[in-house]
């Protein structure tokens, strides 16, 4: 017998949009607080950032303040979406919901459940890299047809930081850990990512680790997206660098959520 | 097997395809002879300085109704999980329908239904959500996803209920369930680990008529448990264990017959004093006995022909007193010096 032998793909492929589907019919229950969540904050950051702080600055590298924070703030929402999300549900799922204990008594791997709850965070990242860039327009942003990319970026960005809180849920040993992510990983992400300042003015040791982060990264490839500025060069570099952070996540999810469930 | 039973059995035979062919599968090469269910041998799991299981070894025939009974604490569920291949033994193997774990895990699972102590039902789903996950999960195929759900409805009584929330249902319809939930893929092998525990008596009788259609079908079960009835009631076969090693196995009466030296007991109760002058008797006539609670039980038929005269009891010391059948309880303080809960 061999062991474990890897399984046709299209197998693997069945238990991930498995996993998805179960995401979906339960979020079709309790759809109200995280959607109404994902619209209000960026509406707020707009109104708060965007004609708050940019009736003082108008301008930042080369675009409107409102362009530059909108587009900040859609990247902000993917980060919130995918990592604090998955920080959560890989916390609770192993330990109080003994949620990972039914599903891992199914003949899925522990690959498969990492990417199906990934997908699935995905699919809702980008849903409100959707939706704040939409409210962006109506808030009078100006954007390129190239915004069609939104989505995408949405989506590699969601899973990326997704399965990045899937390792770190894994490693939790108690919810008071919670607020360390938050601190440790969420809050300094923010910081240095070009989000809703920008870093040109900022000292050399601000502004390296914004390369390190790969949320700079989301927004410089939602900007793109949005205004159709950059030269394929730099989509390249951002979108490259991504990738790589996305399978370097999905292998520390896989590496502590197995160590975290098989003992 | 009463009609319920045969209804339960029927309604989950229909539920998949556990057919010869496929059991065929395990068959050895050269050998007529199908491998157990389930071998473990010599296992040993360490988890820090904790031994949870030391040197355990069991062989579990195929089509049994198998109990493993011990304390809490005593490495069932430990046992279990090293059984689907979610935990790695530290020492020794493991073989579960044949296949070594835990390197065949997603194999065994694929012909072994769990039911997990812990309640882990999906709340925001339906009842018929909740199984038609895990049809998806354990590879049902599409075209006859939507039958397996409606036979393991059937078979957990909860077709009226099929749109109902989980989070809705009251404790005994979320555990059969559960069980259903398990069975949907009819596998070979079916693990419940403590499926009574903290249910109310009721509820304990309608999981272990759900457990008799099990075993009605043909498959392997093998439940752990801390309550001696449902071990009496439900097993062909019983282990018991403590400390992660297996103290005795075998049938029921049989452990009963071969640990405790009376098939009958009697329960003498009083306080403090009084016990201890019934139990300075019962050792002076070289009389089985033990301490449980309130009570001596002393291990004879006849108390008061046994120990009546001697003069150490006072007047009245045998008078609040129970008769009942040796069980298996009785085994295990009998191996032990210890109750079992």
């Amino acid at each position: 017998m061999t062991a474990n032998a890897p399984r046709p793909l299209g197998q693997g492929v069945c238990i991930i949009a498995a996993l998805v589907w179960r995401e979906w019919r339960v979020f079709r229950r309790i759809w109200l607080a995280p959607t109404v969540g994902s619209a209000v904050e960026p509406i707020i950051y707009l109104l708060v950032f965007g004609y708050g702080f940019g009736a003082i600055v108008t301008s930042v590298v080369g675009i409107p303040y409102l362009d530059f924070m909108a587009t900040g703030a859609a990247a902000n929402a993917v980060l919130l979406t995918g990592l604090i999300g998955a920080v959560v549900n890989g916390f609770f799922r192993r330990t109080a919901e003994h949620l990972y204990e039914g599903l891992l008594a199914a003949p899925i791997r522990v690959t498969e459940l990492v990417s199906g709850e990934a997908a699935w965070t995905a699919v809702r990242a980008a849903g409100v890299a959707i939706s704040t860039v939409a409210v962006a327009g109506v808030f009078g942003v100006n954007l390129a047809w190239t915004v069609i990319f939104v989505p995408a970026v949405g989506l590699v960005g969601g899973f990326a930081f997704a399965c990045l809180g899937a390792a770190i849920g894994a490693r939790l040993r108690s919810d008071m850990q919670l607020g360390v992510v938050a601190a440790v990983v969420f809050a300094p992400m923010f910081v240095v990512s070009w989000t809703f300042f920008p870093l040109d003015g900022a000292p050399a040791w601000l502004r390296w680790p914004s390369q390190l982060s790969p949320l700079t990264h989301v927004v410089s490839l939602l900007r793109a997206a949005a205004f159709g500025r950059a030269t394929s060069d730099e989509v390249l570099v951002h979108a490259g660098v991504l990738l790589g952070f996305t399978v370097l996540f999905w292998m520390l999810a896989v590496r502590f959520l197995r160590r975290a469930v098989v003992s | 097997m009463n009609d319920e039973e045969s209804a339960h059995a029927s309604a989950r035979h229909r539920v998949g395809s556990r057919s010869p062919s496929r059991r065929g599968l395990d068959a050895v090469p050269g050998s007529s002879q199908a491998p157990p269910a389930i071998r473990v041998s010599g296992v040993v799991k360490q988890f820090g300085d904790v031994r949870a299981l030391d040197g355990l070894d069991l062989v579990v025939p195929r089509s049994a109704t198998f109990g493993l009974l011990g304390p809490n604490g005593a490495g069932k569920s430990t046992l279990m999980r090293l059984l689907m291949g979610t935990a790695v033994p530290t020492a020794g193997s493991v073989e579960v329908l044949g296949l070594p774990l835990p390197e065949a895990a997603v194999e065994v699972r694929s012909r072994t239904g769990l039911v997990a102590q812990a309640d882990n039902l999906d709340e925001e789903l339906t009842c018929a959500e909740n199984l038609t996950v895990y049809a998806r999960l354990y590879g049902v195929a599409a075209q006859e996803r939507a039958a397996a759900v409606a036979r393991g409805l059937a078979f957990a009584h909860l077709t009226d209920r099929a749109d109902t929330p989980a989070a809705q249902l009251s404790g005994g319809m979320r555990r059969r369930l559960q069980i259903a939930r398990a069975l949907l893929h009819a596998p070979d092998l079916v693990l419940l680990d403590e499926p009574t525990v903290g249910l109310d008596p009721q509820i304990r009788q309608e999981v272990w008529r759900l457990v008799g259609a099990i075993r009605a079908d043909g498959a392997t079960v093998v439940l752990t448990t801390h309550y001696i009835e449902e071990a009496e009631r439900l097993c062909d076969e019983v282990t018991i264990v403590d400390h992660g090693r297996v103290l005795a196995r075998g049938r029921p009466d049989a452990l009963v017959a071969d640990h405790v030296r009376s098939d009958v007991v009697v329960e003498v109760h009083g306080d403090d004093a009084a016990r201890r002058r019934v139990a300075a008797a019962a050792a002076a006539a070289a009389l089985a006995h033990r301490s449980a609670g309130t009570s001596v039980a002393v291990f004879t038929g006849d108390v008061e022909a046994a120990i009546g005269h001697d003069p150490r009891l006072s007047p009245g010391d045998l008078d609040h007193r129970l008769r009942r059948p040796a069980n298996l309880e009785d085994v295990f303080v009998s191996l032990t010096g210890e109750l079992l809960s």
